[in-house]
């Protein structure tokens, strides 16, 4: 059965309908609600027939696209990116129910998220590097319109901004990938994107790096990874609730997937020359993300900026190139997918009653809307990582990888999840408790579909706290291969013949024109 | 006694058809008083549909390489370049009867001159001649100034004047390029030139000197960098059906001859003019792109576009061979299809004549008249570049191409000014769907243009979805005979 294709294909089924004129606002969502539903079961259906054990890629799927160039349509999905297709399944329904209460062109929000799944999902699964550009590129148009056309006030400025921000970095993986084309034309004969044949890849050390800087420049935007970061607080805050939830929870994390995926596969060499310098940027990123956060007045924004705060942990658990950290990093994407995700839906709700986002405005909160405190209240302490919920498990394991690369990271990643802490608990305090304000006596507290999209992300949170096994077992053996696919050249000085890499590497089958490469 | 070639009907078919039916449309109205104007636009596209089958038929042709005494070429390359000219010319006469028709300027001549300028058009892709290319050029051009100024407006006889004295420049320069090229080598054949500069020796500055000159006349006509000044004024001069037209068959003609110049005559010279052809393709994407974002009305928007476009194509060229010319063509198509579409799309929003071409009058356009909004934003996102249009695999096949040999600092000029152009692209989408309508505007409900602007749509989806639907045809179009 094909259980990515139809994953990732499912959700445009529900496109023809949204285009009908005569389709009610209510039947929209519920059609969307449904198909995402289907697709979220044909998800897990992969994720039932996801062999735990192997670190190769699983449920591959290959057809011809364009054979004169070597493009082809292949997806696959190992440890890393059957999670977060499994988390774009689960976000995507959560998203529609946020959006429940949007009464503005509701058909076309509908027809843009559905479209916006399948990218998302194709782009997680592609294992062709030009058909994850394809969809990694797809993915700005639908949001760009999301956060144009739904926003908030700024809305233009930021929906531009973020089209632009990302669409320049990708720019240089575009290039990056057709060099990589032009080298397997030389090397094997014929040119291809598929990224099994372009791990075998000879490239002179200087080609690795400049390539590795090209691929990272691009993911670093979408991350964002500290500078780049500029366009995600506006692009978050004036989004509508929706498009934040999709953002954070899922754009997001194709920045760090894409480097995993790419940049440490196809890189390694690089990816060691790099790493220490990249986790100094991430740790910038954690604590002045976290810095940041504490000093907004504006409760969005401020959950924006514990994201780049946040993110920099994913990161810092990926450059520190050991399995702890990046099964850590791995687990962190989900959780912060979740947790995120959860907050900017609380914070979306508050603003539809009280039509503020300034903590200044508002204050005793608890009283008046307890299911909505509550709801904050768990994905606070998710996001400061309290223990037996799932952010502690990845922060954890983050912070492991990063004391066994280097005791000052850890030290200093440490203090992110300090601030994190009084960032969060402060903003909850300002907003929730203390005596009521009078302007918000008659404010309703959730409402049956924002506990629809509740209950699932806390059930998850709490279950990935107490019992991560399911999740990191899965996990394990595709982080330690790319470990020690990583860690495997550091022996070897000059140029890595491919039959020491695929020794290396047992799962990663070298094509048959890959094994002539090396000389051993 | 001079012995006449044989002359070889078939080779040159599609444009004795065309020719053959643009006098028949000429003269019919005159003989006919009483004919109804869709009637004439039946007559010219059946002849635009014998010109595609004359086409067609060409394309399993063996044999020579050459006909009519090595004045055009017979090859698959040519069949390629004449249909996408064709099936250019079809669209663009039912958007000229249309837009002529509800302008009150409805004339014979408009279909005539589509009719010449393609075969023109035609001719140049197969000119295996420099006089034949000269000959093909000149009566492309004529056409398409006489086109220009069609319309009584001020700024379309101010267009067409432009474009004239201009381009009569740039045709000197061109002849003045043939005879330095035939000084150098005795010879105006392509495939003379390209043996006689293979054994040169001595005698080279000569042939460089009718390069440069060449390729001034060529990069004229598809307005790249430096000799780009004549463009936005005539594309918004221009009947906005003419500029559509122009914009997209221009740019398709011009390639064709400077591909198949380049890479034949001017093959063994590839290692002089790689690196001018590279520089044009540089200036005329950063020049294109960064002036376009000043622009406030979308005709000369989508013309300065037009000259960033220009410069993507020739990235493609830079290549050279195979590799080159398979990412030009497949570019051509692309750009072809979406632009002709855009101009389309701002055709039915001015709704009659020139009014509304303001960038401000797109201001919520995807409230007034969706299925416009929606097909220009995809028009727009292929010309940006973004995926699942053609705009996008174009680029990846040019740059791709740019690569192979080396070109990786232009890729990346390149990448990095379809950043910049998509920010122009972008401000009108951003118009059509986030800014609301500003009073009440007609709108042109017809529905013969619409189902002609939905030809290109469909045709910019399909080849960004399944490009393998056409990349086998160009791969086997790709090789020049000679």
């Amino acid at each position: 059965m094909p259980w990515l294709t139809i994953v990732i294909f499912l959700p445009l089924v529900g496109i023809p309908f949204m285009l009908w004129r005569g389709l009610s606002d209510a039947y929209a969502k519920w059609l969307t609600l449904s198909v995402m539903l289907a697709d979220l079961a044909f998800a897990v259906g992969a994720l039932a027939t996801f062999d735990r054990s192997a670190s190769g890629y699983q449920l591959v799927e290959q057809v011809e696209w364009v054979s004169s160039v070597g493009l082809s349509y292949l997806v696959g999905v190992d440890g890393f990116s059957i999670w977060l297709v499994v988390l774009s399944a689960v976000m995507f329904p959560v998203g529609v129910l946020s959006a429940w209460s949007v009464t503005h062109r509701v058909r076309e929000l509908m027809a843009l998220t559905l479209a916006l799944q399948t990218v998302v999902i194709g782009a997680f699964c592609a294992l062709d590097v030009l058909l994850f550009f394809v969809f990694f590129e797809a993915l700005l148009f639908p949001m760009f319109l999301i956060i144009g056309i739904w926003g908030s006030a700024r809305r233009v400025y930021a929906s531009v901004k973020f089209f632009l921000y990302t669409m320049l970095g990708s720019a240089f993986i575009l290039v990056g990938l057709l060099y990589l084309w032009a080298q397997a034309s030389q090397q094997f004969g014929q040119g291809s994107f598929d990224i099994r044949l372009l791990e075998q890849l000879s490239l002179s050390v200087g080609e690795q790096r400049w390539l590795f800087l090209a691929f990272f420049i691009g993911f670093a935007v979408k991350v964002p990874v500290f500078p780049l970061h500029t366009w995600l607080p506006d692009a978050h805050t004036e989004a509508p609730t929706l498009g934040s939830i999709v953002l954070a929870a899922l754009l997001l994390k194709a920045g760090p997937y894409g480097m995993l995926r790419f940049n440490l596969d196809l890189f390694p060499e690089a990816a060691r020359y790099f790493a220490d310098a990249i986790a100094v940027l991430a740790l910038i990123g954690i604590v002045y993300g976290a810095i940041v956060a504490m000093m907004q007045t504006d409760v969005k924004r401020l959950v924006a900026y514990s994201s780049v705060s946040h993110m920099g942990f994913v990161v810092l658990g990926i450059f520190t190139l050991t399995s702890e950290g990046t099964s850590g990093a791995v687990i962190q994407m989900v959780n912060h997918g979740l947790s995120t995700g959860l907050l900017f839906l609380v914070v979306g709700i508050l603003y539809e009653r009280t039509h503020t986002r300034e903590i200044a405005d508002l204050g005793g909160l608890a009283r008046v809307t307890p299911g909505i405190a509550a709801a904050f209240l768990v994905a606070s302490l998710s996001s400061i990582g309290l223990p037996g919920l799932n952010n502690f498990i990845g922060e954890f394991l983050v912070i492991l990888g990063a004391f066994g690369s280097d005791r000052l990271f850890g030290a200093i990643a440490v203090t992110g999840v300090v601030l994190g802490a009084v960032y969060m608990l402060w903003a909850y305090q300002r907003t929730f408790e203390g005596p009521p304000v009078d302007r918000w006596r008659g404010i309703r507290d959730v409402l049956p579909p924002e506990i629809a999209a509740i209950v699932p992300i806390v059930a998850l949170m709490v279950v990935i706290g107490v019992y991560p096994k399911p999740v990191l077992e899965r996990i394990d053996p595709s982080a330690s291969g790319v470990v020690r696919w990583v860690r495997a050249v550091e022996t070897d000085q000059e140029g890595l013949p491919g039959g020491i890499r695929a020794e290396v590497q047992p799962s990663y089958r070298p094509p048959p024109e890959a094994q002539t490469v090396g000389p051993g | 006694m001079i012995s006449t070639p044989q002359i070889d009907v078939v080779a040159i078919g599609p444009e004795l058809v065309l020719v053959g039916s643009a006098i028949v449309v000429l003269l019919v109205p005159v003989v006919w008083r009483g004919l109804a104007h869709v009637a004439v636009l039946g007559l010219s596209l059946a002849g635009v549909a014998g010109a595609l089958v004359a086409s067609v038929l060409l394309w399993n042709r063996e044999g020579e390489p050459t006909a009519l005494a090595g004045a055009v070429a017979v090859d698959r390359f040519g069949v390629v370049v004449r249909l996408l000219l064709l099936v250019i010319a079809a669209i663009s006469l039912v958007y000229g009867h249309h837009y002529f028709e509800r302008s009150d300027e409805w004339r014979a001549e408009f279909y005539a001159l589509v009719l010449l300028a393609t075969s023109g058009m035609t001719l140049i892709a197969v000119a295996a001649d420099l006089i034949v290319v000269f000959l093909a050029l000149e009566i492309l051009s004529l056409a398409l100034y006489v086109m220009t100024g069609l319309s009584s407006r001020l700024g379309s006889v101010e267009g067409a004047m432009k474009y004239f004295l201009l381009g009569s420049f740039s045709s000197a320069f061109f002849l003045f390029g043939v005879a330095m090229a035939y000084g150098a080598t005795g010879s105006t054949s392509l495939a003379s030139i390209s043996r006689a500069l293979a054994g040169a020796t001595d005698g080279v500055a000569l042939a460089l000197a009718g390069m440069g000159l060449l390729a001034v006349g060529f990069a004229f006509k598809v307005s790249a960098v430096p000799f780009h000044m004549w463009t936005p004024d005539v594309y918004q001069g221009a009947p906005t059906a003419v500029t559509a037209y122009m914009s997209a068959a221009t740019k398709v003609a011009g390639f064709a001859a400077l591909i198949r110049v380049f890479n034949i005559a001017l093959q063994p010279l590839a290692w002089d003019w790689r690196p001018l052809v590279w520089a044009l393709a540089a200036i005329s994407v950063v020049v294109g792109s960064v002036l376009a974002i000043a622009q406030t009305d979308i005709k000369r928007m989508l013309a300065y576009s037009s000259i960033s476009h220009a410069g993507f194509v020739l990235t493609g060229v830079v290549a050279a061979g195979e590799t080159g010319i398979r990412a030009a063509l497949f570019y051509l198509a692309a750009y072809a299809f979406t632009v002709l579409g855009a101009f389309g799309v701002v055709m039915l929003v001015s709704a009659r004549g020139e009014l509304r071409t303001t960038l401000a009058s797109y201001r919520g356009l995807g409230r007034r008249s969706p299925l416009l909004a929606a097909l220009l934003a995809l028009f727009l996102l292929s010309l940006a570049g973004i995926p699942p249009t053609a705009g996008f695999v174009a680029k990846v096949y040019v740059f791709g191409a740019a690569i192979d040999v080396g070109a990786w600092p232009l890729a990346l000029v390149g990448v990095v000014a379809s950043v910049v152009a998509a920010f122009f692209y972008l401000r009108v989408i951003v118009l059509m769907y986030m800014q609301e309508p500003e009073g009440v505007a007609e709108t042109d409900e017809t529905v013969l243009p619409r189902l002609a602007v939905s030809v290109p749509a469909f045709a910019v989806l399909a080849l960004g979805v399944f490009p393998g639907l056409i990349a086998g045809f160009l791969d086997r179009a790709a090789v020049l005979r000679w």
